[in-house]
């Protein structure tokens, strides 16, 4: 069935894992018919599909430096495209996203231009030039351009905060599906998600990581849109989603005048992390300091997404420089599917609940009535939707229904009332989804731990064996950490995410970008840009909020960024210019960065 | 020409593009967010504007030019013979 070398199948043998997955599906419809519970079916969904990723982690399994640190660099363009998509789309893009624009309405949405336009920013300014360069990791690029352990060190320090910032809410997030599709305490599931997330990349690094994230991709974006095209077409509402919510959201305006929406009083009482809708949904802030506080946040994201060491270090393993920069044109194409998705999805839900013509509606009825719907009981005992009816009245109004983000995409196929095979499959998406992020950061981290911080700075003679037997030990260490962090849920995931792009742009966006585009930054520039706007950020983060100082023009603690990337790009140009300019094998090296023909900078520096 | 004319000419061209995709990626990313408010008093295709353009409109751009810059960046190299042999 297969001849010839694994690349020039891989259209066939993915194509194939979709069809066996679409049959798995299929199976799990005709079991559901024949009267198997949703429990179970939950249980096979997330246990086949993890199962699936193990298998394709395992026999991805090498001792090879290149295929460990890069996946031998032969990733065809629309295959890495499709595994950086998943890389990219953590458990919040997919569980919180939805709901985030729900409640969040247009403010939010900065969110969701600010998570795709960064890879404009990626294709032009980095990726290609990074191929180019042949390194292994983003804290290789700086120690070789700029020469130095402490340039390389400091990279690695704010790779790991931003990293690992970042990881615990992905293994949060699988901790949290696998305990509700498995049933098993959240503490449990935290530690089931890691084994996992461990067995995808500990015996093959990149090359199974980027393997099983392609796999991981195609059953999350299934996941994603199987639920909301037939949600569009079961309530009539449209064939192609996306095109048609225009109408909806002008709907949605006019209902929430009809519901109150601005002029209810708060209601009190309602658990932790429930809300009830306060925001209007189409409406943009008015004035200067919202247009501000919407573009900084998507500045924020962008530059986040250009400097985000797990992204970047996708593009390294494709066969060229060309290669690379369509690879980032594909990522964003893919990620684009779902990101044009959620808006969509936030829109209907919050129709299907606020519009009384439409059967599904809550707000209006009886109180009595909405408690006795099969789904508000199930996600109530859950604790994630709550009825309060403060008035006394017996009818629900907009302030008196709670509900958490996540219900808008958990419970979609439930309030549209579709088959509960569609929730098992919501719930391996999820999974997906947050399994993913969580391999290329657990990833990017050990990886730049083993190959810069031991092999580079503490013993550059090691062996080959010993390097990547460093590099296991080190995975399975911080993945540990990672999920013991988590068990604790100290932030909401969202907070922790949006910090991620906020500590990556503060500190690394100017060092990387400057080392290609400025031939005359130098190792002192470079390290006093690293520093500088690596600590004025975190200051700033840490005196807004938890030092209770008031943000300066709506600079909150999501846009920390904003405060980091100016100083560190004083700081870099000024000590530069303060300091001799680079050697000319420097400079020498960044003309050759510049151009895509010939062999990797790193391959010509170790030939010397 | 020589070599290092060949350079700083692929560079400059190089630099251009990087200069026309960036003033577009600035323009839909903040420029027209911006005005919002502004743009939300009309209608696309049943959307507010400016809702439509943070939830589908600018995200659609994205898409248009980073798949023409990544054309157009190969063009460049193909003139000045810096692309990759296939």
């Amino acid at each position: 069935m297969f001849k010839g070398d694994f690349i020039s199948n891989l259209p066939k043998i993915y194509g194939t894992y979709t069809g066996g997955f679409l049959l798995f599906v299929i199976l799990m419809a005709i079991l559901e018919q024949m009267g198997v519970g949703a429990d179970t079916i939950g249980i096979l969904f997330v246990a086949f599909t993890v199962f699936i990723y193990a298998a394709i982690g395992f026999l991805s399994r090498t001792m090879e430096v290149g295929a460990y640190y890069v996946a031998g660099r032969q990733v065809p363009t629309v295959f890495n495209g499709m595994a950086t998509a998943a890389d990219w789309m953590s458990g919040a893009s997919f569980v919180a996203m939805a709901g985030g624009i729900y409640f969040g309405g247009h403010g939010y949405l900065a969110f969701v231009v600010g998570w795709t336009g960064g890879y404009i920013l990626v294709a032009s300014l980095m990726a290609p030039y990074l191929r180019k360069f042949g390194c292994y990791t983003v804290p290789d690029f700086i120690g070789t351009r700029y020469g130095g352990k402490l340039s390389r060190f400091c990279a690695v320090v704010i790779l790991v905060v931003a990293s690992f910032t970042y990881v615990t809410a992905q293994i949060n997030a699988t901790g949290t599906i696998a305990s509700r599709a498995l049933q098993i305490p959240f503490e449990v599931g935290v530690w089931f998600g890691l084994l996992g997330i461990l067995l995808c990349s500990m015996l093959g690094g990149m090359r199974a990581v980027t393997w099983t994230q392609v796999a991981q991709y195609i059953v999350l974006i299934i996941a994603y849109l199987v639920p909301v095209f037939w949600m569009s077409n079961k309530q009539g509402f449209g064939l192609i989603p996306q095109l048609v919510y225009g109408d909806a959201v002008a709907r949605i305006t006019e209902l929430e005048q009809l519901h109150g929406l601005g002029t209810l009083e708060a209601v009190s009482g309602a658990a932790g992390g429930l809300r009830a809708l306060t925001v209007p949904y189409a409406e943009a802030g008015q004035g200067v300091l919202a247009s501000w506080k919407f573009v900084t946040l998507v500045l924020c994201m962008m530059a986040g997404t250009a400097s985000l060491p797990h992204i970047l270090m996708r593009y390294f393993t494709t066969p060229s420089v060309k290669a690379a920069r369509q690879s980032v044109a594909w990522s964003l194409f893919f990620i684009f599917l779902l990101y044009c998705t959620a808006p969509a999805l936030a829109t209907f839900v919050k129709l299907q609940i606020l519009d009384p013509n439409l059967a599904t509606s809550l707000i209006g009825k009886s109180i009595t009535e909405v408690n006795s719907l099969e789904w508000v009981q199930k996600w109530s005992n859950v604790g994630f939707l709550q009825v309060i009816d403060a008035n006394g009245d017996g009818i629900l109004q907009l302030n008196e229904f709670f509900m958490r983000g996540d219900i808008v995409v958990l419970a979609t196929p439930e309030i549209a009332g579709l088959p509960y095979v569609i929730s098992g499959l919501v719930a391996a998406g999820g999974m997906a989804a947050a399994m993913s992020t969580a391999d290329g950061l657990l990833l990017a981290i050990a990886n730049a731990l083993s190959h810069d911080l031991y092999y580079k700075i503490i013993d550059p003679n090691a062996e080959t064996k010993k390097r990547l037997l460093v590099a296991r030990a080190l995975l399975l260490i911080i993945g540990a950490a990672g999920a013991f962090v988590a068990s604790l849920k100290l932030t909401s995931i969202l907070g922790a995410v949006a910090w991620a792009f906020d500590f990556a742009c503060s500190g690394l966006l100017f060092p990387i970008v400057l080392g290609i585009w400025w031939k005359r930054a130098n190792r002192q520039g470079a390290i006093a840009g690293m520093i500088g706007g690596f600590v004025a950020g975190t200051w700033y983060l840490y005196m807004v909020r938890f030092a209770g100082m008031d943000p300066w023009i709506g600079i909150d603690h999501l846009r920390f960024g904003i405060i980091g990337m100016p100083v560190s790009l004083v700081c870099m140009v000024v000590v530069s210019l303060m300091t001799p300019e680079p050697d000319a094998e420097i400079q020498a090296m960044v003309d050759d960065t510049r151009v895509p023909v010939g062999k990797t900078v790193i391959e010509t520096q170790t030939a010397k | 020409m020589n070599e290092a004319d060949n350079r700083l000419m692929h560079w400059q061209s190089t630099k251009r593009l990087m200069i026309i995709t960036l003033s577009l990626w600035a323009f839909f990313s903040f420029v027209v967010h911006w005005f919002a408010d502004a743009l939300n008093a009309f209608s696309f295709l049943g959307f507010p504007l400016g809702f439509y353009m943070a939830a589908q409109g600018s995200e659609v751009a994205f898409v248009i030019i980073i798949f023409w810059f990544a054309r157009a960046q190969h063009k460049i190299d193909l003139q000045y013979g810096f692309a990759e042999e296939e």
